[in-house]
């Protein structure tokens, strides 16, 4: 039998499932792979940074919007400290969008899906379109003209899909219930993972120049 | 800020000024990071202890 | 099995390291982004044209008001003949050949425009008001023909309609209890109660918009409104914001489409489009497979300015070093 220890060694007889993900999380990712102290020198562009602003406003957007769920969606309307939350909330919306984008394009000419990376770049587009579409469930919950005529016009585009029969943007309720909650929690979730994912991997080496006869480190190297 | 903005017709094209300046903005900032100097590094260690400059 | 993947060390053999402080970087860029956003906010504040009522559509334009009533009420409106999911009319199901996922959804919401938009409000009304209590009981006792004929005479009369002080007049003819209903709605409408009613729908706590956000769709005034403020979808209004304020600039793609042949006359445009983004959508996601797409960095040599340092730094190295 074993004896209790602070070493966290594996044991060879240990068949819990518990140790089993402790170990490969271990393997997969050892803490000095999620919070690196050191990157290779090449991470030395402001091209880097796209990704970590993106994230910042994401926080600055939660945290605005915690305000406001926490005030309700009619609290900005009617005070003005509630429109400057509601200001704050707007204007880190659209840098979040912002600085998504330009990591976007950032990666796409760094091919950084390269060397097993296809995954994380996978969960990147779907971060992009859960945000859109969490972006727009909030323009509908404003409560104000452009609410409106968001719902109204947007309304044909999803019918048309057959999603208008469970996902009815006139309902005001639906849509600020999946805003606030839903949709926040999804993208918070992703994004995680997609830190993840790239502290797993590290970030990708340069492309290499092809060199005569060889193909190593080609952005088409997927696996 | 609540009076509708001035709208850029480019053929089929139509656009916002506010919206114009935010993918100007962008196509700027995107420059600025490709040619901008990222500050320098100190500390640079190799496998072989070799400094690369 | 791919490559282990936690062997960092491997993968980045020979390249030399930094100290890089990812924790601090998101600190600064957390302050940083902070100032920018507060400055934002401070400046320019945020969009904010207050809601179209019901009650400021009849009192701005009556005639309109009327006009879509009416329409609710002879069940020729847009609503009305719109089809899944309000109705089980056909006139905004879009399909593309056999592909039918609007007709496959279905009635979900199962709208009336006639009793939901106008006799239903009309009904609780009427309670103390002898004049609307005859009208309406004239009107339901009234065959489908008669009513048809009401209405459509009343609808042609409202072309030439003229309104006094609030009310609107139209040129004496044939259209039974109409006018009274419609002078009656009018009414409920200017007092703000048919926001109200067209709320309510016999529940105490309201959150769905759906009546009378469709009932001032199929008005020209709420689309006059957003037309001043390029909210159309002809105007790439997706991607515009009321005010001088920026939109939702990254829909440039999806509102483009509507824009352009053959979709900006097309009958099924929304599915068209819905589908086209659908595709280009899985076109973005599977780039790292997709032949030239996966390519073009290596062509665009964008990467050779990110990482000039590596590049310098590899041309004075033996390569067997990076190997």
């Amino acid at each position: 039998m074993s004896t209790p220890s602070s070493h966290p060694a594996p044991e060879p007889g240990d068949a819990t499932w518990t140790g089993a993900a402790r170990r490969l999380l271990e393997r997969r990712l050892p803490l000095t792979h999620l919070l690196p102290s050191r990157q290779p020198f090449f991470v030395g562009s402001w091209v880097y940074v796209f990704g970590v602003v993106a994230i910042t406003a994401l926080i600055w957007v939660i945290g605005s919007g915690i305000v406001l769920a926490f005030f309700g969606p009619g609290w900005f309307h009617v005070s003005g400290v509630g429109r400057f939350v509601n200001s704050i909330h707007f204007w880190s919306v659209q840098l979040f969008f912002f600085f998504v984008v330009l990591h976007l394009w950032g990666q796409y000419f760094m091919a950084s899906w390269r060397d097993g990376r296809a995954t994380t770049w996978l969960v990147g587009v779907v971060i992009f379109v859960v945000g859109l579409v969490t972006g727009f469930t909030g323009y509908v919950s404003q409560q104000n003209l452009d609410a409106q005529w968001i719902a109204i016009n947007a309304k044909d585009g999803i019918n048309a899909t057959g999603a208008g029969s469970f996902f009815n943007v006139l309902d005001f309720g639906q849509m600020y219930g999946i805003h606030v909650m839903l949709l926040p929690i999804t993208v918070t979730m992703l994004v995680v993972l997609h830190v993840v994912q790239v502290r797993m991997r590290g970030v990708v080496k340069p492309i290499e120049p092809q060199a005569p006869g060889g193909r190593r480190n080609a952005p088409t190297d997927v696996a | 800020m609540d009076t509708p903005a001035t709208y850029v017709q480019l053929g089929f094209l139509v656009i916002s000024v506010p919206n114009l300046l935010v993918i100007l903005g962008m196509v700027l900032v995107f420059l600025a990071a490709l040619f901008a100097p990222f500050p320098a590094h100190h500390g640079i260690e190799t496998d072989h202890d070799e400094h690369p400059e | 099995m791919r490559k282990p993947q936690a062997d960092q060390e491997t993968y980045y053999r020979g390249i030399p390291t930094v100290p890089y402080d990812l924790l601090k970087e998101l600190a600064l860029a957390f302050v940083a982004s902070g100032i920018v956003i507060f400055v934002l906010a401070l400046v320019m504040s945020s969009p904010e044209v207050p809601p179209l009522t019901i009650q400021t559509w009849a009192q701005q334009d009556p005639v309109d008001f009327v006009t879509t009533a009416t329409s609710e009420l002879a069940g020729t409106s847009f609503s009305a003949a719109y089809g899944p999911p309000y109705t089980d009319g056909s006139d905004s199901v879009q399909v593309l050949g056999p592909f039918a996922p609007q007709q496959w959804a279905g009635n979900a919401v199962h709208l009336d425009t006639a009793q939901d938009f106008v006799l239903g409000p009309l009904g609780t009304a009427a309670v103390g008001n002898p004049d609307l209590t005859s009208a309406l009981s004239t009107y339901g006792a009234a065959d489908d023909a008669t009513k048809q004929s009401w209405l459509a005479a009343y609808t042609s009369a409202l072309g030439t309609a003229t309104t006094q002080s609030g009310e609107v007049v139209v040129p004496a003819g044939s259209y039974g209890p109409v006018p009274v209903l419609m002078a009656n709605l009018i009414a409920v409408a200017h007092s703000g109660g048919l926001d109200e009613l067209l709320l309510a729908g016999g529940h105490f706590f309201q959150t769905n918009y759906t009546k009378p956000l469709l009932f001032m769709g199929d008005g020209g005034y709420l689309a006059g409104l957003a037309a001043d403020q390029h909210l159309l979808g002809s105007q790439w209004g997706m991607m515009n914001e009321t005010g001088s304020y920026p939109g939702q600039a990254w829909l440039w793609l999806y509102s483009m489409w509507y824009q352009l042949p053959p979709y900006n006359t097309a009958p099924n445009a929304d599915l068209l489009v819905v589908l086209t983004m659908l595709a280009l959508t899985l076109v973005l996601a599977f780039v790292p497979h997709i032949p030239v797409l996966r390519d073009i960095p290596r062509w665009i040599p964008i990467h050779r300015l990110v990482w000039r340092d590596y590049y310098r730094w590899r041309r004075t190295r033996p390569s067997s070093e990076t190997a």
